[in-house]
Formats: structure tokens, C-alpha cells, sequence
């Protein structure tokens, strides 16, 4: 007698990531949260300021298509000592754009695990949880977890005054009157 | 034969901090494990080292002594792996220990009104009156405990 050969596998799912450093210290992302990785030098003419960010780790922000992306300094964002980024990942279905190092490689995670009830602070929105890969432990980075809600009000009205700024410059006529 | 069950008398996990002695609940003592490397990773808890990595399963790493007995431990031979229950949810600590530990069986005094929240109760032993530690107060945790979306999103996602 045959059995279908559709027998439960338990084949573990897993999910690519990219490994990334900050700061020398080693972080995951989903790929799939990556939607485009581009060098610090290649953005620079295109970063624009943002003087009245009351936050220290976004001073620039960018124009995607018709939106506004933060350029977040991912160092600042989690404590560390600021190195010079070289690259910087545009997040996708984010407003975030991340400042980073440097990539170590990409790979497949086939764990995810929680983090323990113990962490009780802001690292309970900055990670989806750990990860293990090759006898260490990874923190697997949450994209949405750079810029909470009330920091993106806070980006905008900074942006806000900043277009205005630049507005006024352009075209002084305009406030003149 | 009367079980330990019936006459009231539980075991409990005796466990050194410098030069005291503390006891743990053995239903909530996982294993006593030699001390492995701690990795570190940016977060705000302030109590917490770190984890470590014991058989697949990443633990935060909590050193109680201080909070205990005034002093960071000098040296740590063990950690004890314990857990702690939220809801449904088990979840596990490493606590650094600085001697051998020692399982007895006692009658546990329950702890009074004016003791500190920590103390799950008081048992005698060898001559010696021993605080019962309560770990959901000791070490930190939720006050519900509520698992992150995303993490629904991963089928080995596990705590």
C-alpha cells in the first residue's frame, strides 16, 4: 500500500535576512523589509536638512517619489558610539531611512525566538526578537521600530518649517508682502 | 507514607550569593548550568546583562546579588536557569550564582505583611533562616504579558 506523498513534512520555516553592523555590534533585518540599499555618498546631494529636528538621531531627511523618508542614524537610535555610515537601507512601508555601517552577509533564519518578558524597556518595539546563528545571538531589528508615531509628528513639523524656510529663501517676494 | 504533597513540606532549591543563602521554589528551577559567554545587545533594562544561549533557547541574564545582599557578585560558578510564569506563559531567567546549590525539603514559612515584596516566604535550615525568593518580583517582567504582533507572524517564533 502506498502512502500519499504528501505526509507532513516538518520542514522549519525560515526567512532570508540580511546581517548588517553598527557601531561593531551585529544586527538582522527581514530582506524583505529592505527595499533598496544605497551608499551614504550616493544620497548625500540628495539629503536635505532638517535644522529644527528635536531629535538627535534624524538631521536629514529625503524625497522618495512623493514621500518623505527620515534618514535615521541607527547608531544614535540604539546608544552606541556614532561611526561614519556608509550605507543606508530604504525601509519598506516605513518613513525610515537607515543609516548602517556596513552589511556582513546575507543568510536564512530558521528561529525566531521572543524576546524574554524580562526586557521591558524600548527594546520590546526595536526587536522582533533573536535570533541564534552560528553560536551567537542576533537581535532581529523591527523596521517600524526607528521612529515611533509621535517622533514622525514631531519629523514633520520640522519638515514643515524647514520647506518653509527654503520657500522663503527661493522666493522672498512671497513673504515680503 | 506520607508524600511531601500531603504533609505540607516543599522543595527548594538552595542557592549561594556571596556570603548568603537564598532558596527558590524547585518547581521553578530549570538547571544549574557552568557560567557561558553573555551576549550583549543594545536595550534599556537595566537589570538585565544580556543572554545567553543554552540548547537552542536565548535567556535573559539577571544578577540578583546586588539587589540581595548590597554587592555585585565576585565571582559566578553557576547560572540558575529558573522560570517564571505569566498567564500561560513561561519564561526563563539565568541568575549568577557563586557556590554549589543544594535541594531540601522543608515547610515554608509564607512571608508577612511587612516583608519586602520579593519574599515569597521563610524556611529554617541548617541552622539558618532562609529567605524564599519570589522571582516575578525579584527580577524584571511584565504586568501583563502580551506577545508582539510580528511575532504571530513566525511560525517558530517561541519564548
Amino acid at each position: 500500500m502506498n502512502f500519499p506523498s504528501g505526509a507532513k513534512s516538518h520542514q522549519p520555516r525560515t526567512e532570508q535576512i540580511i546581517l548588517f553592523r553598527i557601531s561593531g555590534q551585529t544586527f538582522a533585518i527581514s530582506s524583505s523589509s529592505v527595499q533598496e540599499v544605497r551608499s551614504v555618498d550616493n544620497i548625500e546631494g540628495m539629503a536635505r536638512d532638517l535644522p529644527e529636528s528635536h531629535l538627535r538621531k534624524v538631521r536629514h531627511s529625503i524625497r522618495r517619489g512623493d514621500r518623505t523618508l527620515y534618514i535615521v542614524n541607527a547608531a544614535i537610535h540604539f546608544g552606541l558610539q556614532p561611526q561614519s555610515a556608509s550605507l543606508v537601507f530604504f525601509l519598506r512601508r516605513t518613513r525610515t531611512a537607515l543609516l548602517i555601517d556596513g552589511i556582513e552577509k546575507m543568510t536564512t533564519m530558521t528561529h525566531l525566538q521572543a524576546l524574554s518578558l524580562a526586557f521591558q524597556g524600548e527594546e520590546r518595539n526595536w526587536y522582533r526578537g533573536l535570533t541564534a546563528l552560528d553560536q551567537a545571538v542576533i537581535p532581529v531589528v523591527h523596521p517600524e521600530g526607528f521612529l515611533s508615531l509621535e517622533e514622525l509628528t514631531l519629523l514633520e513639523s520640522a519638515q514643515f518649517s524647514a520647506d518653509a524656510r527654503l520657500a522663503a529663501k527661493e522666493n522672498p517676494g512671497a513673504y515680503a508682502q | 507514607m506520607t508524600s511531601a504533597h500531603e504533609s505540607g513540606l516543599q522543595s527548594f532549591v538552595l542557592l549561594r550569593l556571596g556570603e548568603r543563602r537564598f532558596a527558590l521554589p524547585a518547581s521553578q528551577v530549570a538547571e544549574l548550568v557552568a557560567p557561558s559567554r553573555i551576549f550583549r545587545f543594545p536595550h534599556k533594562s537595566v537589570a538585565l546583562e544580556g543572554v545567553i544561549l543554552r540548547r537552542g533557547r536565548m535567556i535573559a541574564v539577571c544578577d540578583v546579588a546586588e539587589q540581595l545582599t548590597g554587592k555585585r557578585l565576585d565571582t559566578r560558578r553557576f547560572n540558575l536557569l529558573a522560570t517564571r510564569k505569566y498567564g500561560h506563559q513561561l519564561d526563563w531567567i539565568a541568575i549568577p550564582v557563586s557556590g554549589e546549590c543544594e535541594l531540601i525539603t522543608v515547610d515554608m514559612v509564607p512571608a508577612g505583611a511587612n516583608d519586602s515584596p520579593y519574599v515569597e516566604g521563610w524556611l529554617s535550615h541548617g541552622g539558618e533562616v532562609i529567605e524564599v525568593l519570589r522571582l516575578s518580583a525579584l527580577t524584571p517582567g511584565p504586568a501583563e504579558t502580551t506577545l508582539p504582533a510580528p511575532l504571530h507572524e513566525f511560525a517558530e517564533a517561541r519564548s
